[in-house]
């Protein structure tokens, strides 16, 4: 369960967040729509704890504890996922390694025991295998001369191996062709079940096709200005973002 | 009104090169070999001391820390050999053990298809300046003054001699000592060899080595160099290369240790299509300073330099590359490459890069590049939100900044020594300089 309050929060004195209300459920799918520059990249940075930013009010919990106040590395092993908008390539670092490290530092946090190289290429490959991904890729360098829909199938690929409690999906539609848009689709679905909840964060209706969310936020100017059901995705599709943030302007 | 000249202060006198002087005069009879090349050795040190910053080649490397000790002749106790033995890494196979500059048969384990022999016992008296400039080297005058000892080896023709270690082992923990052991390898033509140098010891000393390496057709080198000394320790190491054609020398130098450090290869393509590899990667932490200087000369058509340095420096630690490549008139189609990296951990480590190149022959190819920079704040991120725990990411990102340069080592029983070498390193000096800096 992830819930989120009152979130502010600037950059360089900017304010970008200003007042977040938001409730994930277990179990849950939730999509945060909006136009370029409302905050929703910067939402994702702040959930998963990456540097520049500052929370001047508000809170974050999950699963009961106080998401804010933990680095980057704990929240990963509390279980939440990022997955990137921009993958960040790695040279020198190999796919598989990169992974099992990854995956040995979460279950270490977690007192979980490790797995050791043959029983992870075992998980790491049955993986491989439902994403339609060549093996090849577990043995390069992470992300290095990967394609985009590449980069975009070893973030699933990441989040399928890593299995986390709740994975954040940064515009993760952006620049895939429809075959890599429902492979990336059918890699969470996969792992929709009681135990997992996702914040896909996208700019179009697309992809929210092949994942139904259980919730739509349309978020604009730093705020939650519409929640509704799957409908409202399509709502947005036919009446664009202009039309319902200047509704909202009208209404306050 | 004029100004007033700014004025040096007066370089203080070089106590440790006098203490050397000394030394000689009295050690003269007693040393090894011929008395002549001793002699002019030091007669040169008399002359022009040993070099200052003034040099140009010593411009970022200042020796004063040396200068102003007294090092003493080192009388290793029995005993020592067998405890600093503990400092080599754990590989198996054939070695040589110097301690304080002597060979100690008791601590080796003689190689089966190499024929070895010392400097002490008959290497001294074929003469030793065979590839060495002690006239312009002048801590290789010091060397050839002073040398007892070292390994002689040498290859037969076609033979592989396999993997050899040579264990430089220097004993400062009960006063300061310096060695200064004076190797030799000949590989006929088309043998090879895989030789692990390592350099370490306790307490403060100064270990200056020379080797010379002569290399005939076709016959191939893997010379890989772990310079892990104690903290307190000076290292000043020459290396001396001649390679004829098709020969191959493949180096990579690992410097870890020393409080000052300077390794000088001089490496000559002396026949066509022959190869020089001078890889290095210098990992220094705290107030430590190395350097690491090469001379390449392509003195013959068609031969290919290759070079790929990189520093990780953290703390207030100084890395400098000096990098000077000569073709000759004759050398064309010459294929020069040279890359300098450097990765700083913190605001006040410090490289100093020198690229030279000085090119007679009109048909050439010779690039070089630098590039400085901090770990990526994106990539440690990345990393982090995976759960990999900040100083574990920042190694991993280290690790794979080091990794091309590495890749040259092909070996696979000494790569893990280095990379243990490095693990063990960033375990103890890089992750105590991390605390220290956050």
């Amino acid at each position: 369960m992830l819930e989120i309050r009152g979130l502010t929060a600037t950059i360089d004195d900017k304010t970008i967040l200003n007042g977040i209300d938001l409730t994930i459920p277990p179990g849950e799918i939730h999509a945060v729509m909006g136009p370029n520059g409302a905050g929703k990249s910067t939402l994702s940075y702040v959930l998963s704890g990456r540097e520049g930013y500052e929370v001047t009010a508000g809170s974050v919990t999950f699963y009961g504890q106080d998401l804010l106040a933990m680095e980057p590395e704990e929240r990963a092993a509390a279980g939440l996922f990022l997955a990137f908008q921009y993958p960040v390539e790695l040279p020198g670092v190999g796919n598989a390694n990169f992974l099992r490290t990854a995956l040995n530092a979460i279950h270490r946090r977690r007192g979980e025991p490790e797995l050791d190289a043959v029983q992870f290429l075992k998980l790491a490959r049955g993986e491989v295998k439902k994403l339609a991904m060549s093996e090849d890729m577990l043995k390069r360098n992470v992300n290095v001369g990967f394609s985009g829909g590449e980069k975009k199938r070893n973030e699933v690929l990441q989040m399928a191996v890593l299995k986390p409690k709740l994975a954040i999906l940064d515009e993760t539609d952006s620049g895939l062709d429809i075959d890599a848009l429902r492979i990336v689709a059918d890699g969470v679905n996969a792992q929709r079940g009681p135990g997992f909840s996702s914040l896909i964060i996208t700019h179009y209706q697309r992809l929210l096709d092949y994942i139904v969310p259980d919730r739509v936020h349309v978020l604009a100017e730093g705020r939650i200005l519409r929640s509704g059901g799957p409908e409202l995705a399509h709502e947005l599709e036919a009446r664009g973002y202009a039309g319902l943030v200047g509704e909202s302007a009208e209404a306050a | 009104m004029a100004a007033t000249p700014l004025r040096t202060p007066a370089r203080a006198p070089n106590a440790a090169l006098a203490a050397f002087l000394t030394r000689y005069d009295g050690l003269r009879e007693r040393l090894p070999g011929p008395h002549e090349p001793r002699d002019a050795a030091a007669e040169v040190l008399r002359e022009m001391g040993w070099p200052t910053p003034k040099e140009e080649p010593w411009h970022y490397t200042n020796l004063r820390p040396v200068e102003a000790q007294v090092f003493h002749e080192a009388v290793a106790e029995t005993g020592d050999g067998t405890r600093l033995i503990a400092h080599l890494p754990a590989v198996a196979g054939p070695r040589l053990i110097f301690v304080d500059g002597r060979f100690r048969g008791d601590l080796s384990a003689l190689p089966p298809d190499v024929t070895t022999s010392t400097f002490a016992e008959g290497g001294a008296s074929s003469g030793f300046d065979l590839l060495a400039r002690p006239k312009r080297d002048r801590l290789v005058a010091l060397n050839t003054m002073l040398a007892e000892d070292g390994a002689i080896i040498d290859v037969a023709e076609g033979i592989d001699g396999g993997f050899l270690l040579l264990g430089q082992l220097t004993s400062g923990q009960h006063r300061r000592v310096a060695s200064h052991p004076r190797h030799r390898l000949r590989l006929r033509r088309g043998a090879s060899l895989v030789l692990l140098e390592v350099s370490a010891g306790e307490g403060e000393y100064l270990h200056n080595p020379v080797i010379e390496i002569d290399l005939a057709e076709g016959a191939h080198l893997t010379h890989v160099r772990l310079q892990q000394e104690s903290a307190e320790a000076f290292h000043l190491s020459t290396v001396y290369v001649d390679t004829a054609a098709r020969a191959t020398y493949d180096s990579f130098s690992l410097s870890l240790g020393a409080q000052l450090g300077r390794s000088e290869i001089h490496a000559r393509l002396g026949g066509a299509q022959a190869a020089v590899h001078l890889n290095a990667a210098q990992i220094m932490g705290g107030t430590q300073l190395s350097d690491f200087t090469t001379v390449i000369t392509h003195d013959a058509p068609n031969c290919a330099s290759r070079q790929t340095v990189k520093s990780v420096l953290i703390g207030r630690a100084r890395a400098v590359f000096q990098g000077r490549i000569e073709v000759a008139r004759v050398a064309q189609k010459t294929d020069g490459y040279q890359m300098n990296q450097a990765l700083l951990l913190s605001p006040d480590a410090e490289i100093n890069s020198k690229p030279e190149l000085e090119i007679y022959a009109d048909d050439v190819k010779c690039s070089h590049g630098a590039t400085v920079g901090a770990l990526d704040p994106e990539q440690l991120f990345y990393l982090r939100s995976r759960g990999i725990a900040a100083a574990e990411a920042r190694m991993i990102l280290v690790r794979a900044f080091l990794t091309d340069a590495f890749e040259a080592v092909t070996h696979e029983g000494v790569r893990a020594v280095l990379e243990h070498a490095v693990e063990t390193w960033w375990n103890t000096t890089g992750r105590a300089a991390e605390a220290l800096a956050s």
